[in-house]
This record gives C-alpha cells, sequence and structure tokens, in this order.
C-alpha cells in the first residue's frame, strides 16, 4: 500500500541563522528511513509522466522502485544509465518545473520528491562504492570536448562509455565549469564534483586543464591533431552590466567575479591568497539562480543587510522557490519592483550606495512576464559598499572569432540543430555557448544528445 | 606543472623566469599574456609575456615583486614547477604596416615593451626606444632594446644612468626633432602611459598601451578587468590588453588597481614571514 501522505518527507537543513555563517552544505540529505518513506508515495505509474520531464529521461519509477526494495545500488545503476552526475542533480536540478512538475502525486498534495530521492541514491553510492567505473574497451576513435563543465564532462563520459578515446579540454586549472567556479560550496560540494570527475578518469576520459580552445589550440588544429568530433560546451561567457553610471567603482562585482572569488578560488578561507573586499551591506542585483547564490556567499562572508534587488516582482523571478526561500530565511532582503538607476561612491572611487527607482508592473512583454515600468519620483538611495551585478551574460567571443565557419546567432550563441551539429562538419555545441545562461541539467541534456551524434556521425564516416 | 628552466634576477625587485610550457611557446605573440598560479592554493595573475622560444618550447616572464603571489613565485628556483600556466591570452599586438615608430617602457613594463620592439625590428620597421627607470639599480633589458632599436634613450628619474627626466621628455625631444612615428606603443605604469598619451594626443600620434588591470580568469567570464574605452566598458583579457591610448580612462584605471591594495600589503607581509620563519 503506497504511503498517501500529501506532503513530500521535508529535507533536513543546517538552521538558517546557523548556516548563514558558514560553507557548509544546506541540505543535509535524506536518512534511509526518510527516503524508504518518501519512495513508497511513488504510484509507480504506467505512463511514466515524471520521466518526460527529465532532461535526460531518467527511468525515475524504477530507480524509486530498487530504493523500496532498499536496492540502492541497484538504484544508482538505472540513474547512471541517463545520467552521467547524479549526485549533482540531485542537489541543482530544478526538479519542480522538470519530473516532480510531472507527478501524479501533485495533482492533490505534493510531488514525490523524486531530486531528493535522486541525492539520497547518488550519496549512498559515494559513501559505499569503493569500485571505481571500468574503462570500457577502446573503439579507436579521438573525440574531443572543449569545456569540462556540466555539459562537457557528460558529452566526455557518454562518449568515453561508448569506447570513443576522449579529451577534455578545460581553460581554468580545475574541471567542472560551473559547478566548481559558480554554484557555491553550500549548494554543491565540491568533492561531490571532484568525485564524478574523477569516475569519468576512471571511465579513460583524459582532462587538460589550463587549456584554451581559441587561443593555446584551435578547433583546426584538433581535426588536425586526429579528433574525428569535437563538442564544444564552453560555457556562458561574459558577465553582463546595466551600463549605468558608477558601474566600475570599486566594490561593484558580476556575479562571475564574486562568485569565482568566493568558489573557485576560496576567497572565504582565511589562508586564500584571492582577496575580496569585506563588506557591510550588498546589493545584488537581479533575480535569478545565481543572485541568490551571490546573495547567500556575501551574507557568509560576514555582510550584515544582503538585499536582492530586482526589478519586477518575486512572481516573475527566474530563480527556483527554494534558493528563493533559502535565501530569505537566511536573512536575505528582498527589494523587488526596484530598479538601479546610478551606483554612488566617493573620493576614493569606492561604493557608498545605490540610487535606485521603484517600479511597477505593466502589461506582459514579450517573454509573457509583466513588464516593469518606473514609478515617477521614486528614486532613493540603498545604503552599500558592495554591489553584484547578476543580470546574464554574453557568449565567450574566443571560439567564435577564431574558428572559420562557424555559425552564430545574432547573440553570438553557436547555432546548433537538435542534435547539437553546428555549421561545420563534425563540430557539435551544447550547454550555456548555445542556449545562453539556462541551467545545468539542461546542458548536460544536449551534451547527452550531442554525444549520440557524434557516435552516429563518426560511424557514418566509415561506412 | 610547468618547469622553471632558467631564472635570472634582473634587480633587486624584478625576476625573469622561462618557463617550460610547449603549447603557449607555440603561439604566444608579443602583447599576449599568460595566467599562472605558483602553487596550489596559489592566487591567478596575468603576466605578459617578455619572449618566447617556439623550439625550445619556453616562454620567458619577467615580474616585479608587488603581492604575495609574485613573491612566492621568486621564491621557486630554476628546475621547480609552478603549478599552473595558461596561455596565451590576450589579442596580439596589431604590427603590420608599421614603417617607423617610438616604443616607450618604463620600469618593468619594459619586459612587455621588448618583445614587440623587438618584433617590429624583424619586421624592417625603424624602432627608436625610450625607457625609464627610477634609478640605475632598476635598469632592466637594456642590450636586448639596444639590439632592436635604431635609436635608444635611456631616462632615470634621478639621473643615476642614462638622462635625468621622464620618458614623455624623451619622446618630446624625439618627435620635436622632426621624427614622424606611425605609431607610439607606451607599455609602463599606469600614470607613465596617461601622460605619454596626453602628449601623443597633443601631437596627433596614435598610440596604443598595453593594460594589466586586476584578472582572475583571463578568458572572458569573469569581468574584473573591465575598463572604459571611448565611453564603453571593455574587457582587457579578451578585447585587449592593447587599446588606443587616447580612448582610455586612465584615472579609473589607476583607482581600480588600487582596489585591494591592503590586502596585497599584508598578504605580502604574511608570506615574507612565512619564508623567513622557514
Amino acid at each position: 500500500m503506497p504511503n498517501m501522505s500529501l506532503k513530500k518527507n521535508e529535507m533536513p537543513v543546517q538552521q538558517a541563522n546557523v548556516r548563514n555563517k558558514n560553507f557548509s552544505e544546506v541540505a543535509l540529505g535524506y536518512t534511509e528511513e526518510q527516503a524508504l518513506d518518501e519512495a513508497e508515495r511513488c504510484l509507480n505509474c504506467k505512463n511514466m509522466p515524471c520521466r518526460s520531464g527529465c532532461p535526460v529521461s531518467i527511468d525515475i519509477p524504477a530507480f524509486i522502485a530498487k530504493v523500496r526494495e532498499k536496492d540502492y545500488e541497484g538504484a544508482y545503476e538505472i540513474i547512471a544509465e541517463s545520467s552521467s552526475l547524479p549526485a549533482v542533480c540531485g542537489r541543482v536540478c530544478p526538479q519542480e518545473t522538470q519530473c516532480e512538475s510531472k507527478c501524479v502525486r501533485g495533482i492533490k498534495g505534493e510531488p514525490v520528491g523524486i531530486g531528493r530521492l535522486e541525492r539520497f541514491v547518488a550519496d549512498w553510492h559515494n559513501a559505499h562504492s569503493t569500485e571505481p567505473p571500468k574503462a570500457p574497451a577502446k573503439n579507436g576513435h579521438k573525440c574531443a570536448v572543449i569545456g569540462a563543465g556540466p555539459s562537457g564532462l557528460t558529452c566526455a563520459g557518454d562518449l568515453a562509455k561508448m569506447g570513443y578515446d576522449v579529451t577534455v579540454f578545460e581553460a581554468l586549472h580545475l574541471a567542472g565549469g560551473v559547478l566548481v567556479y559558480g554554484i557555491p560550496e553550500f549548494r554543491l560540494p565540491k568533492s561531490i564534483v571532484q568525485r564524478e570527475v574523477d569516475n569519468l578518469k576512471a571511465l579513460g576520459v583524459k582532462v587538460e586543464t589550463n587549456v584554451v580552445i581559441g587561443r593555446t589550440i584551435s578547433i583546426d588544429e584538433l581535426f588536425e591533431q586526429g579528433y574525428e568530433a569535437i563538442f564544444i560546451g564552453s560555457g556562458a561567457g561574459l558577465p553582463r552590466f546595466m551600463n549605468i553610471p558608477g558601474e566600475n567603482l570599486k566594490g561593484v562585482y558580476s556575479a562571475n567575479e564574486f562568485l569565482t572569488r568566493v568558489n573557485l578560488m576560496k576567497a572565504y578561507k582565511e589562508n586564500s591568497d584571492t582577496p575580496i573586499k569585506k563588506n557591510t551591506n550588498v546589493a545584488v542585483v537581479g533575480g535569478g539562480n545565481v543572485a541568490m547564490d551571490a546573495a547567500r556567499c556575501a551574507k557568509r562572508l560576514g555582510a550584515e543587510n544582503v538585499y536582492i534587488v530586482y526589478r519586477r516582482g518575486e512572481e516573475e523571478m527566474p530563480a527556483r522557490n527554494e534558493e528563493i526561500e533559502h535565501a530569505k530565511e537566511e536573512g536575505i532582503i528582498f527589494k523587488t519592483l526596484n530598479n538601479p538607476v546610478e551606483i554612488l561612491g566617493n573620493e576614493h572611487k569606492f561604493v557608498t550606495g545605490m540610487k535606485c527607482v521603484e517600479m511597477e508592473l505593466g502589461e506582459p512583454d514579450q517573454s509573457g512576464r509583466r513588464r516593469p515600468i518606473e514609478k515617477p519620483d521614486s528614486e532613493f538611495v540603498l545604503d552599500v559598499d558592495c554591489v553584484v551585478m547578476s543580470i546574464g551574460t554574453s557568449p565567450n567571443p574566443l571560439i567564435r572569432n577564431t574558428t572559420a565557419g562557424l555559425e552564430t546567432n545574432r547573440h553570438g550563441c553557436f547555432v546548433a540543430d537538435e542534435n547539437g551539429a553546428t555549421s561545420l562538419k563534425g563540430v557539435f555545441a551544447g550547454g550555456d555557448a548555445v542556449t545562453g545562461a539556462a541551467t545545468v541539467i539542461l546542458a548536460m541534456g544536449a551534451g547527452k544528445t550531442a554525444a549520440k551524434a557524434m557516435d552516429e556521425y563518426i560511424k557514418s564516416k566509415q561506412m | 606543472m610547468y618547469k622553471i628552466v632558467r631564472k635570472q634576477v634582473l634587480n633587486p625587485t624584478v625576476t625573469l623566469m622561462e618557463v617550460d610550457a610547449p603549447l603557449v611557446a607555440k603561439k604566444a605573440e608579443p602583447g599576449q599574456f599568460i595566467i599562472l598560479r605558483p602553487d596550489e592554493n596559489g592566487e591567478r595573475i596575468p603576466l605578459t609575456v617578455a619572449d618566447f622560444d617556439r623550439e625550445k618550447g619556453t616562454v620567458t616572464i619577467i615580474f616585479q615583486i608587488v603581492g604575495a603571489t609574485t613573491e612566492k613565485l621568486n621564491h621557486l628556483n630554476e628546475g621547480e614547477f609552478i603549478h599552473d600556466f595558461v596561455g596565451p591570452l590576450g589579442v596580439p599586438s596589431h604590427t603590420e604596416g608599421l614603417k617607423k615608430v617610438a616604443v616607450v617602457g618604463g620600469g618593468v613594463g619594459c619586459a612587455i615593451a621588448y618583445p614587440i620592439a623587438k618584433k617590429l625590428h624583424n619586421l624592417g620597421c625603424e624602432v627608436h626606444s625610450v625607457v625609464g627607470f627610477r634609478n640605475k639599480d632598476l635598469v632592466i633589458l637594456e642590450e636586448e632594446f639596444r639590439a632592436n632599436s635604431s635609436l635608444m634613450k635611456i631616462m632615470t628619474d634621478d639621473g643615476s644612468y642614462g638622462t635625468k627626466g621622464l620618458v614623455t621628455d624623451a619622446l618630446k625631444e624625439l618627435i620635436d626633432a622632426g621624427n614622424n612615428y606611425d605609431e607610439v606603443i607606451a607599455i609602463g605604469p599606469l600614470v607613465m602611459m596617461k601622460f605619454v598619451c596626453k602628449l601623443t594626443k597633443e601631437y596627433d600620434i596614435k598610440t596604443v598601451v598595453s593594460m594589466n588591470p586586476i584578472m582572475i580568469d583571463g578568458t572572458g567570464m569573469c569581468g574584473g578587468c573591465r575598463l572604459t574605452v571611448g565611453g564603453e566598458t571593455k574587457f582587457a583579457c579578451v578585447d585587449g590588453p592593447d587599446f588606443d591610448g587616447h580612448l582610455v580612462d586612465f584615472d579609473e584605471a589607476m583607482e581600480r588597481g588600487t582596489m585591494y591594495k591592503e590586502f596585497e600589503q599584508r598578504k605580502r607581509e604574511e608570506t615574507c614571514n612565512l619564508f623567513k620563519n622557514a
């Protein structure tokens, strides 16, 4: 008899007023009892609506059935058939708009906690399995993957499993992409990312850090070196700014810079050589997950007041509800329907405040969200000594500018078809480099699709 | 890991290192830079390529010891390794079509100016070099510049070597003497580049400067290296580091450069003490 509780088992978390002072993981994960109880809520629907909501089509009812049988390793194997990064996805996927949004239990009550179960299974596996995955027999063909972020790692993993000799080229000194420079430790411990990367290496994937494709090596040279197909997963690129006065004052960061200093360079640790400004009052401009991450990092670095400044309402925020709730619990102050117009500084050019105007919502715009309109005479100054701009990115020009014949759209994103194929033969692309800033799981889905297409492409050449 | 194959102390605060980095050496061009981390917990810092040897597979960097990271780097010796070394980054200096150029270098900036002078000289361009230092003890790359210039002026602030005065004094003299330069290339402290640009603006001579702002990734991700050039925000790592000097907002760049001054000083002291106690 299934568990007919309308509510999901709650995720145990660190207390808000404790966790907002440390960088340890916020969510602690289900206990075995909680996982078993939650697994009983799954009705094991024949038509599997949840699976259709998963960008990598994990056989969700099957893995949950294994959890019910306490065969956690079996559950892991089912997830691993579709996902190369289960412990990552169990933490950072927006399940509420994907698998869980399709769950029948969600019609009356809360859907099954699929993400939480996925995390439980992945963590169980990581804690109990000692055997690294075995490298499959090589098929004698070489593929290159550019960028060791979610799309690149997924693509590399899938290709390696098919027997390809895969090399991943990473510009930074560490593999993981946004998983290591962007998403903070308290949401995704870096040891988990490292473990996933180590697993890929065990599959035979080579990871070359400190190589910037487009500078150190060009795409054309990769072909000359015998790579038969290339996947570009170079990520979202350059930060956008608002082009308002004062944006180059000291104390104004892009979210990318702020998060990279904190996460990749570990500026929150006393012994780090990478500096970050100590701030008392911080405004983070933007309403996405990245903005929430930046705000929560700022709080943990010791800021007294941290504001999210967003020009639309909370309803319109692109961030996940869970992130918004966590941020609020930790004391982040939401200033929605406010838009910055100028950043103010002192005589030494350090930030002293941010001039904002109040907004109201008008008719829906192209995105379907109600357009914010400035309220007359509503100007006010927010007392801040640091501003983090988290308003999106525009694609990195390096590969585009150094690869003839590689088509991009008017935003500068690579043009790729539904299989990830670009305008250049043998070159595939996916993730934020194609879509603009999106989610980890969508990037993984693109990496997965491209791996399949690269396999077909290489096989078709042999015929 | 990248092996230091040669280390040479150029003056008490400036060190040269030739580093085994074949992939970087293969592509490096004057004007480009690398990013390095001395050790596993180190900071990423950008340093401009001072020279390269494609056959040997080495890249030469010349750095001034200013903070904890350069202090740590300076403590590495020949045969030891730099943890990370990535590049070449940035757009190479533009050298095509130049017939007569004044290369102006200031202090450790000469390390960046030198490979450009060398390349221009090798391309058959007439190179006049004007290099300035605070005093005689700090002079670097004198012979190298001399070998690649048809005219060379050395300036020191205190007159202990060459001519007493600023590089702008020498440059003005050369221009006034009737030298028609296609371009002036100025590389050195921001304040020097600012005043070179002020001078050449009066004479309407195109001037290129090499900017070296605070950076983290160096590949177009963090935006920390942004500058205002001609009223627009530019990223030194992917749009530069060379820019039209007459359009650069130097005052803003100078302010931005001081953002972590206190931290840098404290960290450097800590690092020095660490080495003392070791």
